[in-house]
């Protein structure tokens, strides 16, 4: 078993039993289910909005060459630069420049998950460069070095008293278990740091090719003030999150709002052109955009799974995931948690070493059904499995699954099995729950049902030969 | 009308009077029942591991068995799933794609075929008691039924059908998923239990005995009184 499988084993199993916790992400849950069903409603026709959602990131993915160079043309034409990065390597190392040539002394950041993904705030640090977090929720996690627990709810997992007490450590504040006076606490830190800051790096939920702009959608501000108070603004985006049309924002900008946070509309949706044009007052003096690569080609090559590309990074999946809602999400170590991730971070980071979270699925199809852009998500899963298969069969599986063939495609054989079984299933009940058990990973939490007295194929004979039934 | 029943191994092996059951009812609404006694397993078990070509090798046999057949029923949502949805997947670009489909345009999960091939809602069944139906995943989002099962309990005399809290949610079976992390599972069966037992329900019945294997070992190991019945036996109740 390779190591992250191993680590998700062992995490998985200490998330599982901290019932409290548990119970607290379904109650953190509740209120975004609740509020999902009154704003889905709203669209009148849900499926029909996800199939044209659908629609409109099919023609975009399936044209990202096209799309990705008239997002560039246009973006250039304002004086934007835009730097293609293959892999996280180059995209780290573009950015690690653009501080050292602008001096770069203060920087903050608004939440982009690509930054997690290239492991960004590592670099600068190592590299002498502080950064601040302007989400409050990233910057909880921030404070606390702990990665974000859920690509859209970072902080989803702790509860007040937690992070009263880590702005009390980190931050020198009183503690309180008023939510205002935290966010208070919060924003009085960051307003500092927004004004010293002379680089602004932020993400983007989607790029409109055909205006060159940058689409950022946010609840509390902080992206606004990443990209207008620095002098340099850095934006690190997906190839995938290109549009056609600015007209495509009028079904995906609510969209994100209600999957992502069961809102009619984020609060705040931003569309950013460039660097300060002459005559304007506000804006960057430099505008950056890197368009980050590593490895989505893959999934591009990949016609099973290019809809995967379709994402808009909204986390509904994870929100109805029972899996990621019982193990949590720092049991993926992950970028991206739940169905999406354990879909594509074999594909951005290695099949053989990621396969175990398409296995870590029962397949239940939750994911899929609520994608609002309808990724085939558990059937992706299913894909994984055989393609981790294809390229490296486990060994005792393989034979076990040969004996399966060798038994099941001989009908007298399975036929004699089955009148063993019930003897099989009772002297599994003298061992049930011990070492010697063949069943024990289910038996340990489980009891087997009783053995019935007769198979069915052994009644339906007794039955053709007029017996009793 | 004859109907071909499709009994899945562990069904045939662990829950046969759900298939006796199935069999009473099927004949109680004027059909005759056929039961290819040759049939095995649908192959899911490798299917769901990545074994696709050990899969093919089960499910090509299972081709044989049902090609004769005039309509297909299948004694678990999940089980039929694999015949409806994954048998066409499997056989793609293969020489036996043709008749995965025309097996798949043939099946029917059992409450379906009640419901939707034969219209019946009410098959004069009586079952005194508190009732809370689980939806099998396979079933429900695979297949698109909630309905009919729902619609078929309510028919039955006698009978107080009790939604669950989140009836949707998985129950943490998912085959081998089960045994490669039994923790996560036994997790989602806890969650699963606990909106079961609160519903005062005596009896928690699905249209899928893999749900209601991995509902009752968890429901008898923490010594609760609700019991576990396919949809098939409370219909066969008289």
């Amino acid at each position: 078993m390779s190591t992250a499988a191993s680590t998700f084993q062992h995490d998985a199993t200490a998330a599982a039993a901290d019932r409290p916790r548990r119970d607290f992400i379904r109650f953190a849950l509740s209120g975004y289910f609740a509020k999902r069903r009154v704003t889905q409603d709203a669209y009148g026709d849900w499926q029909a909005a996800r199939q044209a959602a659908a629609e409109i990131k099919f023609e975009a993915v399936n044209h990202l060459d096209t799309y990705l160079e008239e997002f560039t043309r246009n973006a250039e034409a304002r004086g934007t630069k835009v730097f293609w990065a293959s892999n996280s390597a180059q995209a780290r190392d573009y950015i690690l420049n653009l501080c050292r040539e602008k001096e770069i002394r203060s920087i903050v950041k608004s939440k982009t998950m690509t930054s997690e993904e290239i492991h960004l705030n590592d670099a600068l640090e190592h590299a002498g460069y502080g950064v601040v977090e302007s989400d409050l929720g990233e910057l909880i996690v921030q404070l606390r070095k702990e990665a974000p627990y859920h690509f859209v709810f970072p902080c989803m997992h702790l509860k007040r008293d937690e992070i009263s007490a880590t702005f009390e450590e980190k931050l020198g504040s009183a503690p309180t278990d008023d939510p205002e006076e935290l966010t208070m606490i919060a924003r009085r830190h960051l307003r500092q740091e927004f004004c010293r800051a002379d680089l602004g790096i932020s993400g983007a939920n989607f790029l409109i090719a055909e205006t060159g702009t940058l689409s950022i959608t946010e609840n509390e501000g902080n992206a606004r003030l990443t990209a207008a108070l620095p002098r340099i603004h850095v934006a690190l985006v997906g190839i995938e999150k290109v549009l056609p049309k600015l007209a495509d924002l009028a079904l995906l900008l609510p969209m994100l709002g209600t999957a992502g946070a069961a809102q009619l509309l984020t609060a705040y949706n931003s569309l950013y052109g460039g660097p300060r044009q002459p005559g304007e007052v506000d804006g960057p003096e430099e505008f950056h955009i890197v368009l980050l690569d590593n490895h989505r080609t893959r999934l591009l090559a990949d016609p099973e799974q290019r809809d995967s590309l379709h994402c808009i990074r909204c986390g509904a999946c994870l929100n109805v995931c029972p899996i990621f809602k019982n193990v949590g999400g720092h049991t993926y170590g992950t970028t991206y948690q739940g169905p999406i991730g354990s879909v594509i971070t074999p594909h951005l980071r290695g099949l053989q070493d990621w396969k175990h979270l398409s296995n870590a699925s029962s397949l239940c199809g939750a994911c899929t059904e609520t994608c609002p852009v309808k990724i085939d998500l558990h059937h992706h899963l299913l894909q994984n499995r055989r393609n981790a298969v294809a390229q490296k069969p486990v060994g005792w599986e393989k034979a076990l699954y040969r004996g399966f063939v060798f038994l099941m495609n001989r009908p007298g054989l399975y036929r004699l099995s089955g009148k063993f079984s019930p003897l099989g299933l009772r002297l599994q009940a003298v061992v049930q729950g011990t070492v010697l058990d063949p069943l024990r990973a289910w038996t340990k939490t489980r009891d087997l049902p009783p053995a019935p007295p007769k198979t069915f194929k052994q009644l339906w004979a007794e039955r053709r030969a007029g017996g009793p039934r | 009308m004859k109907v071909t029943l499709f009994v899945p191994c562990f069904v045939d092996q662990l829950f046969p009077h759900a298939a006796v059951s199935m069999v009473e009812v099927i004949e109680r609404l004027g059909h005759t029942v056929d039961y290819p006694e040759e049939q095995t397993c649908c192959g899911q078990p490798p299917f769901n591991s990545g074994y696709w070509d050990q899969a093919r090798a089960v499910a090509e046999r299972t081709l044989r068995v049902f090609r004769d057949a005039e309509v297909v029923v299948a004694g678990s949502g999940s089980c039929g799933t694999m015949f409806k949805v994954f048998y066409p997947e499997l056989f793609h670009h293969t020489p036996f794609e043709a008749e995965a489909k025309a097996l798949a345009a043939k099946t029917y999960e059992f409450s379906e075929f009640l419901v939707k091939k034969l219209g019946v809602t009410d098959v004069g069944a009586r079952f005194d008691g508190r009732v809370t139906f689980h939806d099998g995943c396979h079933a429900l989002r695979e297949l698109k039924l909630k309905e009919e099962p729902r619609q078929l309990l309510r028919a039955v005399r006698g009978l107080d059908l009790v939604e669950m809290k989140e009836a949707e949610t998985c129950c943490g079976f998912g085959g081998t998923f089960a045994v490669k992390f039994p923790q996560i599972s036994t997790a989602m069966d806890e969650v699963k239990c606990h909106s079961i037992v609160e519903t005062g329900a005596d009896v928690v019945v699905s249209n899928d005995s893999s749900c209601l294997m991995q509902i009752t070992g968890y429901l008898n190991r923490h010594g609760q009184a609700v019991r576990g019945m396919h949809l098939a036996e409370i219909l066969a109740s008289r």
